[in-house]
């Protein structure tokens, strides 16, 4: 079990998903990711597909103006 | 009836701009879970070539003259201000200044992400042209008949 990284706080759409897609393919069961990213279509859209995915979303941590972390586990 | 995450996609149109919508959409509906099918006909075919640029390629003079005329990928035209393709070498530089994602990488993008890419037959046999022309991530060649089946459930574009 690891933590991974992923910060796609400087991609436009649609690399935010394809970004966050194939970061989270790359997780073996067990491991987190902690995703940064913006406010908006991302922080709506990413914990969503993943949750339809089957990752769980543990967290949602708003860090500073419009940029926020999510904790991602792959169960 | 549960909803089908399915989107189809024929691209017809050989334009930049469009090319750029087909493969924005595509690795974008696969990203977030959809099952993507590309149908490429007519002047899309070129977006699939192995040739990415100019080339004489397919069976028969005329349709080895088209072809190196319509060319591949790399020298798709602007729809609108075209400029003797000039404006869309500005258009891949404008977008990557502002850290927006280039034809190449959204075609890469779809690739890594499982859209499956067909070629239709009739466009194929009008320019001659054979399954052996496109990338090996062509998953098969396709008629009408089989590209509805294989939409049926989802939601399909034209493009």
């Amino acid at each position: 079990m690891s933590t991974h990284h992923l910060d796609i706080t400087k991609e436009r759409c649609p690399m935010t998903f394809v970004k966050a897609k194939l970061h989270l393919e790359q997780l073996e069961p067990g491991d987190t990711t902690e995703i940064l990213l913006l406010a908006g279509e991302p922080l709506d859209n990413v914990p969503r597909s993943a949750t339809e995915q089957g990752y769980q979303v543990l967290e949602s941590i708003h860090l500073r103006d419009n940029i926020h972390k999510l904790i991602i586990k792959k169960p | 009836m549960a909803e089908t995450k399915k989107l189809s996609l024929i691209s017809m149109s050989g334009d930049f701009d469009k090319a750029i919508a087909v493969f924005t959409l595509a690795s974008g509906a696969a990203a977030v879970g959809y099952e993507v099918n590309i149908f490429f006909t007519f002047w899309g075919l070129n977006s699939i070539k192995k040739s990415t640029g100019r080339s004489f390629i397919g069976t028969g003079f005329l349709a080895r003259f088209f072809n190196f005329l319509l060319g591949g990928r790399k020298n798709l035209p602007l729809s609108r201000l075209n400029f003797g393709g000039l404006s869309p070498i500005l258009m891949n530089g404008m977008m990557k200044g502002r850290n927006v994602a280039t034809l190449e990488e959204l075609f890469e993008a779809s690739k890594a992400l499982g859209v499956r890419f067909y070629a239709c037959e009739m466009a194929m046999h009008v320019l001659g042209l054979t399954k052996a022309d496109f990338i090996p991530e062509v998953k098969d060649v396709l008629g009408v008949a089989s590209f509805l089946e294989l939409s049926k459930g989802g939601q399909t574009l034209f493009i």
